[in-house]
Formats: C-alpha cells, structure tokens, sequence
C-alpha cells in the first residue's frame, strides 16, 4: 500500500496510460495533432489549456467516450482500442464527465452498482448491496444514505455517487473533467480531499481543469495544451500560475483585424446594467456607450452567455435593471429588447438562431416583418429587396436569398443571422460567439461589420470564446469568472496574458479602471 | 442526397438556372411536391381509364362535397401541426358544434347566428386547448386528446346523449343550398381554403407560424411571440372543426354529439399525406387539400371498382407511413 511516488518510475514496469503521436479531427478541425503522453500510475496528472485546447477530447479519448483517428493508445503497455466509456471500464478507466451520467430515479446504492448489482438467482440482492455499499461507502469516506434518490442530491453528492460507482468497479483511473465547476465552497474543499485520498490509495486521477491554483494544488504532473497541441508536461512544482498562463498563450494570428473605431469621449451611454442576477449571473454591473465595442471575456461556464441572455431578456432576470438610451427596459422579453433597439446575435444558430427549413430572405426578415408588411399581409417584394439589401451588405450574394438556410455554409449562415439583426436597426448589438464555426474569410466579413456598426454609433457587445478576436476587436474588455465580473480592462491594460490571468485565476483581481 | 439540394441552390445562384428545374418552386420543397402529386395525379388518371362513372361532373362534385367538412378541418389543423403542435380534439368539437348548433337552431334563434355560436363555441375549446399545451406546457397530443374526453362529455350532457332533430328548414341552407350548381358546403369549404391558405402563405401571421413550428426558441429570440402565435393556430382548428361539424348537420337535420374520432384521425392522416411534416415547421394548405383528396379517391375507387374495402384500410395505412417515412427521410437528408 502507500502511494506510489510519482518520481519512482523505475518501480513501475509500463505506465498505466501512454499515448502515442495520438490525433483527432471534428469535420475539418484537427482537435488533437500528434499528441504524445504517458501518465504513470497512482499519479494525479493535470490537464490545462485555454477553451478548446483539447483538454475535454483528449480526456475522453483516455475514457473510450470517444475513439482517436490515428496514432496509438496503450495501457499497460499494451495497444487498446476503447470503441466506448465500457470498454475503458473494462480496463479500469473510468470517467466523471462533466454531465453527471446518474439514473435520477434510482437511489444511491443502486447507482453505484448499477449493472454489476449482487443477484441470486437473477434477482438483485438488496441487503447484500446494501452491505457492499455501506462496505463501499466506509472505504471512501462517503457519508450517503444507501436509499436516497439520486435525484435529489446535489451535485457534489452525485459527483461522490460516480466516484463511488468507479470504486465498485475497481476503476484504477479515474477521469474527471471540470469537477469543480458545478461546485462552491466547502464542495470543492470535499472535492480535493476526495481527490488527494484517491492518489493515497494509489489510485490514478487524470484531471481537466479550468481553476489553475486547484490544479497547483493537487497535481503531480501538469500538462499545458494549445491548438490541439502539448505545449509541455512538467511536475507541478516546477510551475506557478504565471508560468501556466504564459505557457497557453502565443497562438498565431489567424485572421487580420480592421482599425479599432474610436469611441468619442463624451459618447452617451446607450446600455447600462445594474446589479444584473439571473442564471448563471451574479450581479453584474457595467455601461456601454454608443459606438463602442465592448469585449466580455471569460472561460466557458463563466456566464458569459447567460448575461447575454438575461440582458436581451431570454431568461428571466431575478434581480437588477437593463436600460436603453436611460430608458428601463420593462416588461422584458426578446420582442421587447428587439422593438427598443435591443438585438442580439445568439451563441448557437443552430438551435437559437435560424429556421433551417425556410429561404435566407425569410430568415432575415423575420424580426422586422411588420415594416413589410400591410394589414398582416407580407409585401413580398419590400421584404424581398430589404433582405436583398441587407444580404449584400453582409457580403452574401442577392441571388442567395431564395436558398434554403440550411443548404448555406456556416459563414454564410452566420452572415444571414446578422442581416436580421441589421433589419431590426439595432442601437444595441449583442453578439455571442459570432464567429464561431465561420472559415477565416467570413471572419473577416463579420469584423469588418462590426466595426462599421460601430463607426455608425451601434454600442456592441462582443463575446468571444477567441482572446485574440477580443484584442482585435475592442478597446475595453470585461472578463467574467464564476458569473460576476472579475476584470475590467481598458486600453494599455488589455492583453491576452491580462485576459487569462483574469479568467483563471481565483476571484477578486480586480484592475483599477 | 445533400450535394443534390446543394446544387440546386447553386444551380439558382448561377445565372441561367438548370433548364426546367428550379424555376417553378424554390429549392428544397421539388422532391416532397412530387411526392404526393404523383400518386395524386396517377391515381385519378387510373380511376378515370378504370371506372366510366368516375369522371362525371357529378362523381367529382360529389367528393368534393362529401370532404368538404374534412377539408375545412384539416385545412385549419394543418395551422397546428406548422406551429409544431397536434389537435385530437377536433372530432369532438365538430360534435359540440352539431349540438349547439341544433340547440340553438331549434330554440328558435336565426340560422345564421346559431351558426356563430357553434363556431365560437369551437374557437373557444381551441384557446383553451392552446392555452393549456403553450402556457401549461402539456404536450398538446395528451392535452387535446384529454380535451376531447371534455367535450365529448360536455355536448352529451347537452343533449342528454339524445339526437337533436332542426325543424327550422332555413338552417339547412348552408350545406345545401345550390349556388351555380353546386352545394353551399362546397362554396363554403372554397372560401375557407382560399382564406386560410392566403392567410398561411402571405401574411405576418403565416410566416410566424412556419417559425414557431420549426424552430420555437429561435422564434422566440427573434421576437416572435411563439404561445400567442399557437394558441391562435389551435382557435382556427377549434373553430373549422366546429364549422364542419355545422356543415353537415345542417346537411342531415340533426345535431349528433358522438365524439367523432374517425374524423379526427382522418383529419391527421389527410394533413401528413399531404406532406406536412408532423414535426412542424414545414407544409401548406394546398398539401393538406391534396392529401384530403387522396384519401378521398382511395375511397370513391374502391367503391366504383367494387373492391374489397377491407384493403382500402390497409391501403390508407401504407400511404400514410410512405408519406411520414418520405419526411424523415428527406430531413435526414438535408441534416
């Protein structure tokens, strides 16, 4: 028993995991290139990286949640083929993803030992999975009730409800991506226990994680990725938390950007949000003047969206106000924010944005029919030649309009998306990810947009998952963390280690304005 | 297959547009046309070498009349199922109406306004059904079905589950008073297609629709009030199914409460055949005129060819599955 030393290689014949020149594409993006790592056994070894690095896909090719188009991956030494998360089961991976995978309706026990369940005689032993789970429950240090539901617990509980279930199946690895996230306070304090008594029993953790300090913390080993990309492995006492951030940052400039516009001093404040709470959103103050374009910032689960949402009025707002040009926006609703120059160019077209089934035009017209429109009938030719209009505007060809959105590439999708927006002639744009899934020609496209909307006095919110869109594109960033704002940058002081030391770090770095 | 959809939205891109293809109906929309005319248009062209009386102006009139009520519903329920929603309730109201209708007539009050009280009473069951699947949030297949029990029950308690005889000679007009030779009830039907499928094809009201059904939330976000836009859809079918349920006991003199699920699910078959997606967001009301139809034919051969009917089920049945199976298919297809 006792740990094994990470160091103490020579004890050890193969490592538990190594992966060999391991790569893997989504459609056209190389998601992980030529990845090569060994993780040894009854280690905890650390993955970071900026959002979509390839920290989540390299962690469920380990898991066999998902297969990797070429190079090798072996345990034990021996080369495997995980064609599911059962297969690495079967090898003793196990993983905790980031949505819980529990059977709500069943209660604890019978989580934990769903499918290898004690029978007799075909039958589900109760009292004996009963024993074996309170056998279970001792050896880890877990206090839940054997017959509770599922359901009811709160994350941390189901978080311990996986591990336990991993245990059972005498997982020697277990993967756990983002763990902490969903948690707060003494949660993640439980957590890292859990987590640090795993590594005692020589058990193997492989943890993804955005919270670098955590990482710091609890990690032997900590692999830095980039672009799909080992940017280094080292032990975790060789690294601090600058050294991290400089180690994910350096990506090459993908697309060029248009001159920043100049936001005139004495510009009148055309968004002001007070004390926002909503979902995800913990009270969130900030103004936004005519011409601007103002940058939010943060890493993905961060409320970056969810503010989106809470302020063109998607989701309910619990708590606050939004006002337009100094007027409160009441009721709220998206047709409310739409009719008072509020529009909004949500984070998935897909299942936000557009009708797949209908014409470019009728998609782009779809928010402002009314101003082409007589006595409810549609003048088809108005609507026809705005949309028309528009679609030129945004680089799309006239002859598109008629097209079928779901026939268009993304770029194109994307470009139809923010001719409605335009139709609507909005004061305010808040745009979400608005490059995302575009090929670098149509990026250009929708900067220059932006940026000429923003010449004309739209105050624009920018959302970006793309630190470098952000530098190029706005003179003042806000970085979110954990649903409030926890930097504003301004100027000189906007720089993508700025950006991420902001997003990462633990609360309360806060930059004098 | 993709690349063909691609091309065609290439092929109007280009300047001179593929020869005899993609000018007459905008990309997409070519293969599910074709594929409920051609059976459409093969079958009557069978039924007319086939059977000497098929083709007469009164066998032809005769069809249309006999669907007309069908047609009114389905027509107005195919609003619904655009808007991404379905209503089993139909048969009943058309049941309801009969009733109240024939109350109302009886009691002595002008044909005309007993009319308009079925109708209303019709539009009424439609609300409460698009109140309670949009801002109750119960999926509108239980929620209509368990509406249908309501209103079932509801016209029998009126009637105390008796038929109730129309003395007033002048009610029966609106079924069958001829104009130009043919029956009220068709005219009437006319008016309603002509009205509701301007109404689904031109208008604000139409286009919203289309968006509700095909991708509510992106509706939402675009400023599309998605529960007004349902609960109206379901009003229209509450209303045509109490309209049909007017034209044809005007027609028979008597008001009859059952609640009529025959007609309710020939109502659905007749939409989907037609090729409006069960899933919302796509179809039109000439889809539904057709598919009505279609049915409608299956039925007239087989009794002019004297074919066992037993198969005209089964028939019924296997077109109804192609039809659903050629929707999926061509989503998948699109992706």
């Amino acid at each position: 028993m006792g740990r094994l030393e990470p160091n103490d290689r020579s004890s050890t014949s193969a490592p538990l995991v190594e992966l060999r020149d391991v790569s893997k594409r989504f459609g056209g993006v190389h998601a992980l290139a030529g990845i090569s790592l060994e993780i040894p056994a009854g280690t905890v070894h650390a993955l970071v990286g900026e959002n979509g690095a390839g920290k989540s896909t390299l962690a469920k090719i380990i898991a066999g949640a998902i297969p990797h188009d070429s190079g090798e991956l072996l345990v034990d030494g021996r080369p495997v083929t995980l064609r599911s998360p059962r297969e690495g089961l079967e090898l003793g991976i196990a993983m905790m993803a980031q949505e819980l995978l529990v059977v709500p309706h069943l209660g604890v026990a019978q989580n934990v030992f769903l499918g290898v369940e004690p029978r007799r005689a075909g039958w589900v032993d109760r009292r004996a999975l009963r024993v074996r789970y309170r056998e279970l429950a001792a050896r880890a240090g877990f206090s839940l009730d054997a017959d509770r539901q599922v359901a009811g617990l709160r994350v941390a509980e189901q978080q311990q409800v996986e591990i336990m279930r991993a245990l059972a199946r005498d997982a020697r690895m277990i993967v756990m991506d983002e763990p902490s996230q969903a948690l707060a306070g003494a949660d993640v304090e439980r957590l890292h226990a859990i987590i640090r008594s795993l590594a005692a029993q020589g058990r193997t953790v492989l943890l993804v994680s955005h919270f670098l300090r955590e990482v710091l913390e609890l990690a032997d080993t900590i692999t830095v990725m980039r672009d799909g990309h080992i940017v280094r492995s080292a032990p975790a006492t060789a690294e601090d938390e600058s050294s991290l951030i400089q180690a994910m940052l350096g990506r090459p400039l993908t697309a060029a950007y248009p001159p920043k516009p100049r936001v005139a001093p004495d510009a009148a404040v055309a968004l002001r949000v007070r004390g926002l709470v909503a979902r995800g959103v913990d009270d969130v103050s900030f103004d936004l003047r005519e011409g601007e374009i103002l940058g939010l910032a943060g890493l993905v689960g961060a409320g970056r969206s969810e503010l989106a949402r809470a302020i063109f009025g998607a989701d309910r707002r619990q708590a606050g106000s939004v006002e337009l040009a100094g007027e409160s926006l009441r009721p709220a609703g998206p047709l409310a924010s739409l009719r008072n120059g509020l529009a909004m160019v949500p984070e998935s077209r897909r299942e936000l944005g557009l009708l797949y089934s209908r014409s470019a035009v009728e998609n782009v017209s779809l928010s402002s029919l009314r101003g082409h429109s007589r006595l409810g009938v549609v003048d088809r030719r108005s609507e026809r030649r705005a949309a028309g209009e528009l679609l030129s505007r945004v680089a799309l060809t006239r002859a598109g309009g008629e097209s079928i959105v779901g026939t268009l590439s993304g770029g194109n999708q994307q470009k139809v998306l923010f001719a409605r927006m335009l139709m609507c002639k909005p004061r305010v744009l808040i745009a979400d990810e608005p490059t995302r899934g575009v090929d670098v020609g149509a990026k250009r496209a929708i900067y220059d947009l932006l940026v000429g909307l923003a010449a004309e006095g739209t105050a624009i919110l920018l959302i970006s998952s793309e630190v470098e869109e952000i530098l190029g594109l706005a003179e003042r960033v806000l970085v979110m963390r954990r649903g409030g704002i926890a930097a504003e940058l301004v100027g000189e002081a906007v720089s993508e280690s700025a950006i991420l030391a902001a997003a990462f770090s633990e609360p309360a770095v806060r930059q004098a304005a | 297959m993709s690349t063909e959809q691609e091309q065609s939205a290439v092929a109007e891109t280009a300047s001179p547009p593929a020869p005899g293809r993609s000018a007459l109906l905008p990309a997409g929309v070519r293969w599910r046309s074709a594929g409920i005319l051609i059976p459409f248009v093969a079958l009557f062209v069978a039924l007319s070498i086939g059977s000497a009386p098929f083709f007469s102006t009164t066998n032809l009139l005769n069809i249309v009349d006999q669907q007309a009520s069908t047609l009114v519903i389905a027509v107005a329920g195919t609003f619904v199922l655009i808007s991404g929603g379905i209503d089993l309730s139909v048969g009943a109201t058309y049941g309801l109406a009969s009733v109240v209708f024939a109350e109302l007539a009886a009691s002595g009050w002008d044909p005309a306004f007993a009319i308009l009280g079925a109708v209303v009473a019709g539009a009424l069951v439609g609300v409460v059904n698009g109140v309670v699947s949009t801002v109750f949030r119960i999926n509108s297949l239980i929620a209509t079905l368990a509406m249908s029990f309501v209103v079932a029950g509801l016209a029998s308690l009126v009637t105390s589950g008796n038929l109730v005889l129309i003395s007033n000679q002048g009610a029966s007009q609106i079924s069958t008073a001829q104009f130009l030779g043919v029956n009220m009830s068709t005219w009437v039907m006319l008016a309603v297609v002509v009205a509701l499928g301007f109404l689904l094809a031109r208008t604000t009201y139409g286009r919203y629709v289309y968006a509700a059904g095909g991708n509510a939330e992106a509706a939402r976000f675009a400023g599309v009030r998605v529960n007004l836009v349902r609960v109206i859809a379901f009003s229209l079918s509450g209303a045509a199914a109490a309209l049909g349920g007017v034209l044809d006991s005007a027609r028979v003199l008597s008001g009859n409460s059952t609640n009529n699920t025959t007609l309710t699910f020939t109502v659905v078959a007749g939409i989907v055949v037609g090729g409006t997606s069960i899933l919302g967001g796509e179809g039109a009301v000439w889809r539904t005129v057709v598919g009505v139809l279609l049915i409608a034919l299956i039925g007239n051969g087989y009794g002019l060819l004297s074919l066992n009917p037993l198969y005209e089920q089964i028939t019924l049945g296997a077109i109804m599955i192609l039809a659903v199976g050629v929707d999926a298919w061509s989503r998948q297809v699109r992706g």
